[in-house]
């Protein structure tokens, strides 16, 4: 079966999407960065968009559910270099993607993900 | 009655029929000259009515129309499927509302993004949906 590759840098984990999105390969990404976060504790998730030329409500919904998931597990997701159609697309067909962290490409996305990093160790220290 | 200049049929079975409609669409649109919002646009809404003839209608096709209409140049797209049909149309565009485990935007969300939306449904006898997007 067709995957989509889960990269491991330290504590993030990145995605790029470079294929086709068919549902169950969005399903199957969904399970499969779950796991990861959960085996790695990761705290931070990246996944890069650029090369996608649509996103629809099932793939909408995907990155919302991947993004509630880390969130719950304890790691940030951020969603990275939406092309601008596509951004005005979603928008118009409902989905604003509320929840969801976004940044325009990964260099932005990775340095929101690592200050949430940090922010989160602040208030750590803060309790010693 | 607006002339169409060149016609297709595509088969709307299993998922990866979403992905190829899709691409179709995205072909077409591209070679009548839409911009690159408007590809979006229609290859979006053809992908939500292309999942809900397979989902929930069990099936069936989607037929290409490219329209002239003078120097307007327009993409129709015909989905039908011989499923069972809705029953009350009003609630099935009314966005968030679903029967399956979707959002409930497939619907609503296509109507949004064509500039012409008609939807044909009988209880028992499948349902049909046209939508138009001009250039």
């Amino acid at each position: 079966m067709e995957r989509i590759p889960i990269l491991r840098m330290g504590e993030y984990l990145l995605v790029t999407i470079q294929v086709d999105m068919y549902d169950q390969l969005a399903m199957t990404l969904q399970d499969d960065l779950t796991n990861c976060i959960n085996k790695n504790s990761s705290r931070g998730v990246l996944i890069d968009i650029s090369s996608l030329e649509m996103v629809d409500s099932f793939i909408g919904r995907m990155l919302a559910n991947i993004s509630s998931m880390s969130r719950v597990l304890d790691a940030e997701t951020v969603v990275v270099g939406m092309q601008p159609a596509v951004a005005i697309t979603l928008v118009e067909l409902g989905m604003s993607l509320a929840g969801v962290k976004t940044a325009l490409n990964v260099e932005k996305g990775m340095a929101l993900l690592q200050s949430a990093a940090r922010v989160d160790f602040e208030v750590d220290g803060a309790d010693d | 009655m607006v002339p169409t200049i060149k016609t297709a049929d595509h088969p709307l079975r299993v998922e990866v029929d979403i992905v190829q409609a899709r691409h179709l669409v995205r072909k077409w649109a591209e070679q009548l000259g839409f911009g690159i919002v408007d590809q979006t646009k229609i290859v979006t809404a053809a992908s939500e009515l292309a999942r809900n003839t397979i989902v929930y209608g069990r099936g069936g096709e989607m037929q290409l129309n490219a329209l002239e209409n003078g120097a307007r140049k327009g993409l129709e797209l015909i989905f039908t499927d011989k499923g069972p049909g809705i029953a009350d149309l009003k609630l099935a565009l009314q966005d968030g509302y679903t029967t399956g485990s979707g959002l409930g935007l497939g619907l609503s969300g296509a109507k949004r993004l064509s500039n012409e939306f008609e939807i044909f449904s009988k209880v028992g006898e499948g349902t049909k949906i046209i939508i138009r997007r001009w250039k």
